[in-house]
């Protein structure tokens, strides 16, 4: 209502509002910078600054409370001669690509299951998210006493289907068991926002199109190939290019249930980065594997820009 | 056909269990440990799915009370409450300015806010810690409250962008005709219309920041500085001995807040969710 008789009040005075319009339209090049420096003095300082304080504690050989020297590259060059960093960079990907492949079928499968006709759907929902709102900290702490060495409830569990021989695993305490509970409890954590999403772009297709589709003769699986898949994409590529820079830069998971062990197996950047870093001191080093991150980071910025800039504008 | 629509429904349901037993379990597993008797809990003869000897609340008791964990909650709670409500009003005045103003720079700067958005935090924790020191904040809480802010506003700029949009532009135009200067405008009618948008900001802002781990762990150390996670993460285990239920109580309280906002505010956590990574 009150907009309805604002707008005869624009219409009655014309003139007013052209030379109104124009000094709005004056003021808008002093509001917007004003508006955005707050934002702008925050991410200078505390985002721009750090990282090129990040770049050159990388070319130096820092070391807490000792003055530091240029040193150039060789810290990144040093690296690749740790046996322990080596072992971050290929756990790194293999994690990242684990996790990210299982979470994308799963997230698929699981937003196929929530568009159907549900009973408490509602409630079924809130229950899929569930892991991804809990603090993560925490909820890992559940699964680091779920893989206790005696008191494994899945080694438990386990037996006593039969899947297992007694005793089980040693999940967090055997090479290859370590890496796996890792990327279960990732997937665990990160599968919710994939299925949300997905779901999300599953709901805008036009139910026309499966219905042209049917009455074509195709069938549930060629269905699922040639309209939901091709249609999915974009929103598939941006969830994919989001949980890769968030599972490559994971630190939660891996601090809590294996602090990188069992002998480095598990260690991804950030857990080497703040162990390097901050436990042993040698802050230049641990700021070169930081920043290992960041070529994955540009990429998925470049990728994200070009995807977010053909959808937005 | 009925009986054949009706099968199908329960196979779907059927197919849904395994994923929900997947999400739910530990949080099930995580409750029962916190409320069983040692003597139950290290019975490795015991079944670990169900309390068999009785409940109690003994390690809350000594969670409550041998610990600091109420202050932990406490510092927990300061710091979101001001980091959320800090980022909410820069994010929005530069959502607002992003999403409506033409001015120098406005696109890049835009892009500044979603490049930002993907910074991860384990990026940076390391000169951040450096800044903190300078800044005379090491071990203190309010470290906290001056790094959350960017990764929250962002965030909170990056999601309210995408409500402002959807403010049809003649509404505020109306106003200003009328003689509303822009800040008026946007008090008055663009921020009522975009209250659903403010609120999830306002949640997942407390989400993100009541979760938040690498900074809190970096930054502050003291018993009486650190948050919950930190708090249960690094006082409750000591050595080789864990107290596991009161390890497990602590994870339990610890995600009390949010799963309270999360009961109540669950269509925001969903629709934010996609809104965040799609708009």
């Amino acid at each position: 209502m009150a907009i309805g008789s604002l707008r005869v009040a624009s219409t009655a005075r014309p003139t007013s509002l052209r030379v109104r319009l124009r000094t709005a339209l004056d003021r808008e090049r002093a509001l917007g910078p004003l508006l955005v420096t707050p934002a702008l003095v925050l991410l200078v300082l505390l985002v721009a600054y750090p990282f090129g304080m990040a770049l050159y504690f990388s070319l130096s050989d820092s070391f807490i409370g000792r003055p530091s020297h240029f040193i150039g590259l060789r810290n990144f060059v040093n690296l690749w001669d740790s046996d322990a960093f080596r072992q971050t960079f290929q756990n790194a990907f293999v994690f990242t690509g684990l996790s990210v492949a299982c979470k994308l079928v799963l997230g698929i499968w699981l937003a196929l299951l929530l568009n159907e006709q549900l009973w408490l759907k509602r409630l079924i929902r809130g229950a899929v998210l569930l892991p991804w709102v809990i603090p993560t900290a925490l909820s890992v702490l559940g699964w680091w006493w779920m893989f206790n060495s005696l008191y494994s409830v899945v080694n438990w569990t386990g037996i006593h289907l039969g899947l297992l021989d007694p005793p089980g695993p040693n999940w967090l305490g055997q090479k290859y068991y370590a890496m796996a509970a890792v990327v279960v409890v990732n997937i665990w954590r990160g599968l919710p926002f994939f299925a949300i999403t997905i779901l999300a772009g599953l709901v805008s297709i036009p139910r026309d199109l499966y219905e042209a589709a049917e009455t074509d003769g195709a069938g549930p699986v060629r269905r699922f190939w040639y309209v939901t898949l091709p249609l999915l994409s974009p929103v598939l590529a941006i969830v994919v290019l989001f949980s890769t820079i968030f599972t490559f830069s994971d630190f939660n998971i891996v601090y809590v249930l294996t602090r990188g062990g069992p002998i480095n197996s598990t260690h991804l950047f950030a857990t080497l980065a703040r162990q390097v870093g901050l436990e042993t001191g040698r802050i230049g080093e641990g700021a070169a594997i930081s920043l290992y991150l960041f070529p994955v980071l540009v990429l998925v910025v470049f990728a994200q820009l070009r995807f977010v800039r053909k959808r937005a504008y | 056909m009925v009986s054949r629509k009706l099968l199908r429904k329960l196979g779907i349901h059927a197919m849904l269990v395994p994923f929900l037993i997947f999400a739910l379990f530990p949080f099930y597993h995580m409750t029962l440990t916190s409320l069983k008797q040692n003597r139950e809990l290290y019975d490795r003869n015991a079944v670990p799915l169900l309390i068999r000897q009785g409940p109690t609340l003994e390690h809350y008791q000594k969670l409550l009370w041998e610990t600091e964990f109420l202050t932990w909650t406490k510092n927990s709670l300061m710091v979101t409450l001001i980091a959320t409500t800090v980022s909410l009003v820069i994010g929005t005045v530069a959502a607002y300015a992003l999403a409506r103003l033409k001015f120098f720079g406005v696109g890049s700067f835009g892009t500044g806010i979603f490049v930002t958005y993907l910074v991860p935090t384990s990026l940076l924790f390391l000169p951040l810690a450096q800044v903190v020191n300078w800044l005379g904040l090491a071990d203190s809480k309010w470290s906290l409250v001056v790094t959350y802010p960017t990764f929250l506003v962002p965030f909170c700029t990056w999601l309210l962008m995408g409500y402002f949009r959807t403010v049809p532009k003649e509404v505020e135009e109306c106003a200003m005709v009328d003689g509303a200067t822009r800040i008026q405008a946007l008090w008055r009618i663009v921020l009522p219309i975009a209250v659903p948008g403010l609120v999830c900001a306002a949640l997942f802002a407390f989400t993100l920041s009541w979760n938040e781990f690498i900074y809190a762990l970096t930054f502050t150390s003291s018993s009486d500085q650190i948050t919950a996670s930190v708090g249960v993460l690094s006082e409750l285990i000591r050595g080789d001995i864990y107290f596991w239920g009161s390890l497990m109580a602590g994870a339990v309280l610890g995600s009390v807040p949010i799963v309270i906002l999360y009961v109540f505010f669950l269509d925001y956590y969903v629709s934010g969710l996609t809104a965040g990574a799609v708009k």
